[in-house]
Formats: structure tokens, sequence, C-alpha cells
């Protein structure tokens, strides 16, 4: 009897351990198949330069600006709006509130929602109602607004990570015991004061987590973007944000489908996709870092 | 009530005038009942202690004292408290106002996540941003929780470092920077050991001059030994209400008399 049980035990734990070895492996695989192909092609012109001759020579600069420009407008537009949401579901509203259910349900179904249609939602949304509706308005129906754009493509995204920053702020907040805001309430604060001084700043590291995790969602996102923002080739910066604007992931989907000469695009595809990941990573790192910062900021007292 | 004062009789008129006066007062969640109409005066330079068993309603009637009962909005508050003939309830009194005039001690001492010293601040900030003035209030209100030798060179620690004991009376002192009219102690000592518990009822005795207090103890003991009257709560009813060694010595009620000798609850 001793002797199965042990033997049981010892098949799964081998099996764990085994699946994490194959998640290793896959990983392992990705990155170096990518690295080998890629790194040879990565040079400061690469980096600094547009892309030439019909994408099959010169750089990928205009992609790397777009990428990051787009995620950092996309999360000045997330993060209040998910902590927002956040703060008044669990701070505000009341017990039971049938207001909050629909949020909360509405929230659960976006997250479900395809990242295409996020994109198709955007075009019809963002570009043909709002857009066309600030050209009728302010414009005389000049095509300003009415068109892709960073803008656009910005709020799609934003829309896209929302239930991200949503959730994990609702966790941070969750995460704060009941009994601070009761004292802060006994000591004669209000509602806001109470939120400002004694919640907000013990959730602000789960508030962070939320925002890095939609920055590494969004760096990598390519279908919200394709309708209502990203360019197919464009040697200039964005300057407004009503320009249109290249994007790496966008930009790796073109260069796979469209290349006229597959054989000479592939080392630039290689080092493209690495550039992605390296820019995604950093992204993320820099966020971690501000946070780790902000963390012990509140430590030490304000 | 004007017999209760001809007895004791030392105390002079103006400090046993009344602080809060409930009339009255009924809280009930759904349909059961918490409070079932409860009228009761605390005045200043006086501890009134309530006893009774666990779910007489003895939590929930120092929460409708200071307005925190009204954050659970399941509960059905009605009937009227004053503080000074003012009524508490209604427009007229913001509850975050209200709650400075009448400060809390929780059962288990909460310091908020803060350094000791931004603790004892934290309701002054709240009123006023400009900090002239905090380190003397702070300071006396040290004093005045036995707290001030123990902590004066450790205002920058954060105050989970310190001692059960000595966060009670941090809380204790963080309520009394805010010059409260009423003190509301919800089974201040519960977690505590004699020694803390002795320095904390020490205190109430200093602080009881100034201020009214209203002490919700578990402890008979405690009720006996540290408060002027007594009142006896029992399934939401003010059973009994007296001084407090008429109350032990000398119940009138029966129910009183079983409790109070330990024959139930």
């Amino acid at each position: 009897m001793i002797d199965k049980s042990k033997w049981i035990g010892g098949f799964f734990q081998s099996l764990s351990a085994l699946a994490c070895l194959i998640i290793v492996t896959m990983v392992a695989i990705i990155l170096g198949n990518i690295v080998i192909h890629g790194a040879g092609h990565i040079s400061i012109p690469f980096l600094t330069r547009a892309p030439e001759a019909g994408m099959t020579s010169g750089g990928i600069f205009p992609a790397i600006f777009g990428t990051v420009a787009l995620v950092i407008l996309m999360t000045i537009v997330v993060i209040p709006l998910g902590v927002a949401t956040a703060i008044y579901m669990h701070e505000y509203a009341p017990k039971r509130s049938k207001v909050v259910h629909l949020v909360r349900l509405a929230i659960q179904n976006l997250a479900g929602v395809p990242a295409i249609v996020f994109g198709l939602f955007g075009l019809g949304f963002f570009i043909e109602f709002v857009g066309r509706g600030i050209d009728r308005t302010l414009y005389g129906g000049r095509l300003v607004y009415g068109q892709p754009a960073i803008i656009w493509a910005a709020l799609t995204m934003a829309l896209l990570t929302l239930p991200t920053v949503v959730v994990a702020t609702e966790e941070a907040l969750r995460a704060i015991p009941q009994s601070y805001r009761e004292v802060a309430f006994s000591l004669g604060a209000t509602r806001w004061q109470m939120i400002r001084r004694v919640v907000l700043p013990q959730a602000v590291g789960g508030i962070l987590t939320g925002g890095i995790l939609a920055i590494s969602r969004g760096s990598g996102e390519v279908a919200p973007v394709m309708f209502t923002g990203a360019a197919y080739f464009l040697p200039e910066l964005p300057t407004r944000l009503n320009n249109q604007f290249m994007e790496l992931g966008y930009h790796v989907y073109v260069m796979t489908t469209q290349s006229p000469d597959v054989e000479a695009t592939k080392p630039i595809l290689y080092a493209t996709v690495m550039v992605l990941l390296a820019l995604t990573f950093m992204l993320n790192f820099t966020a971690i870092m501000i946070r780790a910062q902000i963390r012990k900021r509140l430590r030490h007292g304000r | 009530m004007a017999a209760n004062l001809a007895v004791e009789g030392v105390k002079p008129e103006q400090e046993l005038t009344a602080a809060i006066s409930v009339s009255n007062l009924k809280v009930r969640i759904r349909t059961q009942e918490i409070l079932k109409g409860i009228d009761l005066d605390a005045r200043r330079g006086e501890i009134l202690s309530i006893i009774g068993p666990a779910g007489a309603g003895k939590t929930t009637f120092l929460r409708c004292l200071n307005r925190m009962a009204e954050l659970d909005s399941d509960l059905e508050i009605s009937g009227s408290v004053c503080l000074y003939g003012q009524p508490i309830y209604g427009n007229a009194m913001p509850a975050a106002i209200l709650r400075r005039q009448v400060g809390t001690v929780f059962s288990v001492p909460i310091a908020l996540p803060m350094s000791v010293g931004e603790n004892l601040a934290f309701g002054l900030r709240l009123a006023d941003s400009n900090s002239s003035g905090f380190s003397e209030r702070i300071e006396a209100a040290l004093r005045a929780a036995y707290l001030w030798e123990e902590i004066k060179d450790r205002l920058n620690e954060p105050a989970r470092n310190l001692s059960g004991g000595q966060q009670q009376r941090l809380c204790l002192a963080r309520t009394l920077a805010l010059k409260p009219q009423v003190l509301l102690l919800d089974e201040p000592c519960s977690g505590l050991d004699p020694i803390s518990t002795g320095k904390i009822e020490e205190a109430l005795q200093e602080l009881k001059k100034d201020l009214a207090i209203l002490l919700v103890t578990n402890n008979v003991k405690q009720a006996a030994r540290a408060s002027d009257r007594t009142a006896f709560f029992l399934f939401g009813e003010l059973i009994e209400l007296a001084q407090t060694e008429e109350l032990f010595t000398t119940p009138r009620d029966e129910r009183t008399s079983n409790y109070i000798s330990g024959r139930f609850g």
C-alpha cells in the first residue's frame, strides 16, 4: 500500500517536472531561433534608419518609435480610466449594486473579446463615428481625425488592456484590510481623504503591476492597430495625434506576407522580431523599476 | 437620574451635563432588531461602561454614536442622538466633523501602515494642512495616553514595531490628538496584558475630567473597577443603568444579577 502511494507520488512529481521542462524548452527554442537568425543583422543603421527598397534593406526606426509612442499614449489613457473604474466599484458603489454588477460583467466580457474585434470596433467607433464627428463639427468636413491615426490606435489598445488594469487594481484594493478604512473614517476622514491617504498608497504596487501587464499585452498586439492607425510604410515619424505610424508587430506581419523578395526580407524579419521582444522586455523592465522606486519611497514615508 | 446625582453628590453640576444623549435609538438589519429603543445619557466627567453578553448590541450602540454604523448600508437606524444638544444625524453635522469630536478606540489596535508620528498626525492633517502646533498636540496626547516616555524617541519608526499594548495606547493618543469631546472605547483592553490594561485604565481616570467616556467591555471586573456608572445591555435592550457600585452590589433586575455573577453570558 505504501509502495503504491509512493509510486503514484513519484509519478506525479516527474509529470509536473516534465511539464515545466517542456515549457522551458519551448521558450528556449523560440528565443534561440530568433537570436541565432536575427542577432547578426542588428546594427546601428538598422535601429536608426527607415526601411528601404521595398523592405528588403534599411532599418526599422519608424516602427520602434511608433510602438513606443503607441504604448505610452495607451498607458496614459488606460491607467487613470482603469484605476478610477476599480476605485468606484470597490470604494464608492453601494454593496450589491446593480451598476457594479453590470460593469463587472462588461469588463469580464471585454477580456474575452478577440483582438481583431477591437480593431474593427476602433475603426467603426473611433474613426468613423468620433473622428468623423470631430471633423464635421470642428473642421467643416475636412479629413483631419476621421482617418486612421495613432490616437485612435492608442484608444483601441487602451480598451483592450482595460480589463487587465481594472482587475489588478481591484485585487490590490481588496488586499487592504477593511480596518484601515474604518480607522481613517473614525479619525474624521471623508471618503476621498480615506482613499487618497490610506487606500491609494497601499494599492499603488498592485496598480502598477496592472500597468505593467497592460504594457506587455499592448506592445505585442497587432490586430487592434492594423485598421486604426498602423501604416504599411511611412518614412516619417508621427508628430501629431492624428498622424499614422509604423508599429513593430504590424511591420513583422507586413514583411511576412507582402514582401516582394522573401529570402532578402528574412534576416530583417528575424532582427525585427528580436527588437520587438527586446523592446517589450525593456518597457516592462522600466515599469518594474518605477514600481520599485515608488514602493521604496512609500515605505520610507512621504 | 436625578436621584443618582443626589446620591453621588460630590461633583459640581456643570461637569455632569449630558455630552451624549440618546433617545429611542433603534437599529435593525433586515428583519432582525439589533437595538430595540435605547435611552441613555453620557456625561462629561464620568466613565460609563456598557456590559452585556455577546450579541447584546453594545458595539452597534457605540457605532451609532459616531455614525460609523451607517457605513454598513444594511443597517436601518432610527431615533435621536445628540452631542451637547445638537442632533448628529441629519445634514447639520457632516459625519467627518462629528467623528473628530466623538473619538473611537477599537478592540484590536489598528496602527495605520506608516510611522508612529504619521499615525499620530493623521487625523490632524485631515483637518488642517498647516502642520504648525502639531508636535505640541501630539506630545500632549501621548502623555495623556501614558506613552510619551516610552516612544518619544521612536516617532520615526514604523508603528507596527511597537508592542500590542503600546499600539493600543498609540491608537488612544491618535484619537486624543484631535481633542474629542466624547471618547468611545470598544473593548480596548481585550487583547492586552494586565500591565497595559492598567496603564489604559489609569489614563482614562485622568481623561474623564474633560471628556465623556463610554467603555464597552466584556470584562465585568473592569467595569466594576474603572467606571462611574454601568449600563447592562441584553438582546438589544438596556436592562439596567445605575451607579457602578449600586449595580454590582444591589442590582434591581434579576437578569443583571445573573449576568454579573456569571450565571449566563
